[in-house]
């Protein structure tokens, strides 16, 4: 059988009750957002990771694929939102296929739901999910312990507060697509900028009948500038004490030297970096 | 905490304050009445997480079959489970006794599953429904899983406070106007002192003609707009 294995869970206990401090997991401190609009709906999120006090992503990606018109922005434990949204997109398309029909989101929700309530809240997801399906556009709120709601504009993470006052100030029914991303855009920025545990860039997701779009970094309002001054020591700022020359030859007689076709320095390998 | 279950120390006292760490509580009013024709359910709109309202439109007026509704109180995510699952034992029902439950069945089956769970469970639930053979009926299903049916059913947080006016304004065999009146009354009192109840009134009036949607906003002092358009 499948699922997950708490027993950890009893050696932290163990090891806190002897005065170790509990391991902390990565949190996605964030804000995320939803908002329906005549003919689909419009998800965003920050793009902050955070690990305790420490930034540990400035750029992570909140917006979760789940079906090609259903799409998810999550919250809470990082790991949690990330494999609750992949195992659920695997079963979604596994039942599509069983069914022959497009998944809706209400499926999606309550497998959502019936999920994260068996595992009474353990498991740290908190979801904004939206989508389009035969029945029309949805948005919809999944809380770890399993309880859902469907409002026309939803917020969502610790920035959630932040988001809200945007959407409640601003809010009109009956939106445009381009009016539900700027609100959405807006709400993630007061998030940003207003919230510690939220930063960095805003994200978007538009899903219409017809195809989802992904804006990934949509605003960029935390763009790094150059350094106006450069601290780099000049040459020859510390004074040279002694020299000692080693020739080629005198190496060789340590390692093998090669030569290389014009005699130029190759660069390293380069490493990947998340970009 | 030694985990005691639900049990107080004194192993008879609930302890009614095991909402696990941001949970999402249904801190409510909710009733539900008999009157001349049926039964009307009522409720409040507010759902907190700690002192944030993380729904001030919610839908605590739950169906879970063609002509039984059910009140839902205390924890969003376990009410929500439940009424899911009576919801899908009562499908099964109508389609292998070709017939639609009673509202006694569906009461019993909540009963069930709230008292087989009571040690991981924190829901009140009232079921209010009609059906040809009984007429209107109420049920409460408080939170240790005891079943009652009663001529009318108050829950909550909120319903502290509305003990008395019920006892005064409560008659037999109202009028469907009083039954609203009444329903009406009541929560706007639970609503003005308890702090987590609040935001719009919503009902449900079931008669044998079927379910009639109402909704009563704070910004028109719960007046109206009323019966909704579009019966559910």
């Amino acid at each position: 059988m499948g699922g997950f294995d708490f027993s950890n869970h009893s050696r932290n206990a163990a090891l806190h009750a002897q005065g170790f401090p509990l391991p902390t997991a990565t949190s996605t401190g964030t804000t995320i957002v939803g908002c329906l609009f005549d003919g689909g709906v419009v998800i965003a999120a920050d793009t902050r990771a955070t690990s305790g006090p420490i930034v540990a992503d400035k750029n992570c990606e909140k917006l979760h694929f789940i079906t090609p018109q259903i799409w998810c922005a999550g919250a809470g434990t990082a790991a949690d939102t990330e494999f609750t949204t992949s195992l659920i997109s695997s079963n979604l398309e596994l039942h599509s296929l069983s069914t022959g029909r497009q998944p809706r989101v209400v499926t999606c929700m309550t497998m959502l739901k019936q999920h994260l309530f068996r595992y009474q809240g353990h498991i740290g997801a908190y979801l904004v999910v939206a989508g389009c399906d035969p029945t029309g556009a949805h948005l919809f709120t999944v809380h770890a312990h399993g309880s859902t709601d469907k409002l026309p504009y939803v917020t969502m993470g610790s920035g959630s507060l932040a988001a809200m006052s945007v959407f409640e100030t601003a809010w009109k029914g009956n939106m445009t697509r381009q009016g539900a991303v700027d609100l959405c855009s807006e709400a993630i920025k007061a998030g940003i900028f207003n919230d510690l545990g939220s930063g960095s860039n805003v994200d978007v997701c538009i899903i219409t009948p017809e195809k989802a779009t992904l804006l990934r970094n949509h605003i960029t309002p935390n763009e790094r500038e150059k350094k106006m001054r450069d601290y780099r020591f000049k040459k020859g700022t510390t004074a040279v004490l002694n020299q000692k020359i080693i020739t080629r030859a005198d190496i060789s007689k340590y390692v093998t030297v090669h030569e290389l076709d014009d005699g130029t320095p190759v660069a390293a390998e380069k490493m990947d970096v998340d970009t | 905490m030694q985990p005691t279950g639900m049990l107080g120390e004194d192993g008879i006292h609930v302890d009614m304050n095991h909402l696990k760490k941001g949970e999402v509580n249904l801190g409510t009013s909710i009733m539900a009445i008999n009157f001349k024709d049926g039964v009307i359910l009522g409720a409040d709109s507010r759902t907190t997480t700690g002192a944030y309202i993380a729904n001030r439109v919610t839908d605590k007026l739950t169906q879970v079959s063609d002509t039984i509704w059910c009140c839902r109180s205390g924890s969003a995510a376990d009410t929500q489970a439940v009424a899911d699952i009576v919801q899908h034992h009562l499908s099964m029902y109508a389609v292998t006794n070709d017939e639609q439950p009673t509202t006694q069945t569906a009461a019993a089956i909540f009963q069930d599953l709230c008292y087989d769970n009571k040690d991981q469970l924190s829901a009140g639930i009232i079921i209010a429904g009609y059906d040809h053979r009984h007429g209107g009926q109420v049920y409460s299903l408080p939170l240790g899983g005891s079943l009652h049916k009663q001529s009318y059913a108050i829950g909550g947080s909120g319903s502290t406070y509305i003990y008395g006016y019920c006892d005064s304004y409560w008659k037999e065999n109202m009028t469907e106007e009083g039954g609203i009146a009444f329903v009406k009354g009541a929560l706007s009192e639970a609503i003005k002192w308890d702090g987590s109840s609040g935001g719009v009134i919503r009902m449900v009036v079931l008669t044998a003609k079927g379910a009639v949607r109402h909704l009563y906003l704070p910004d028109q002092a719960y007046e109206g707009p009323g019966k909704q358009p579009k019966a559910v």
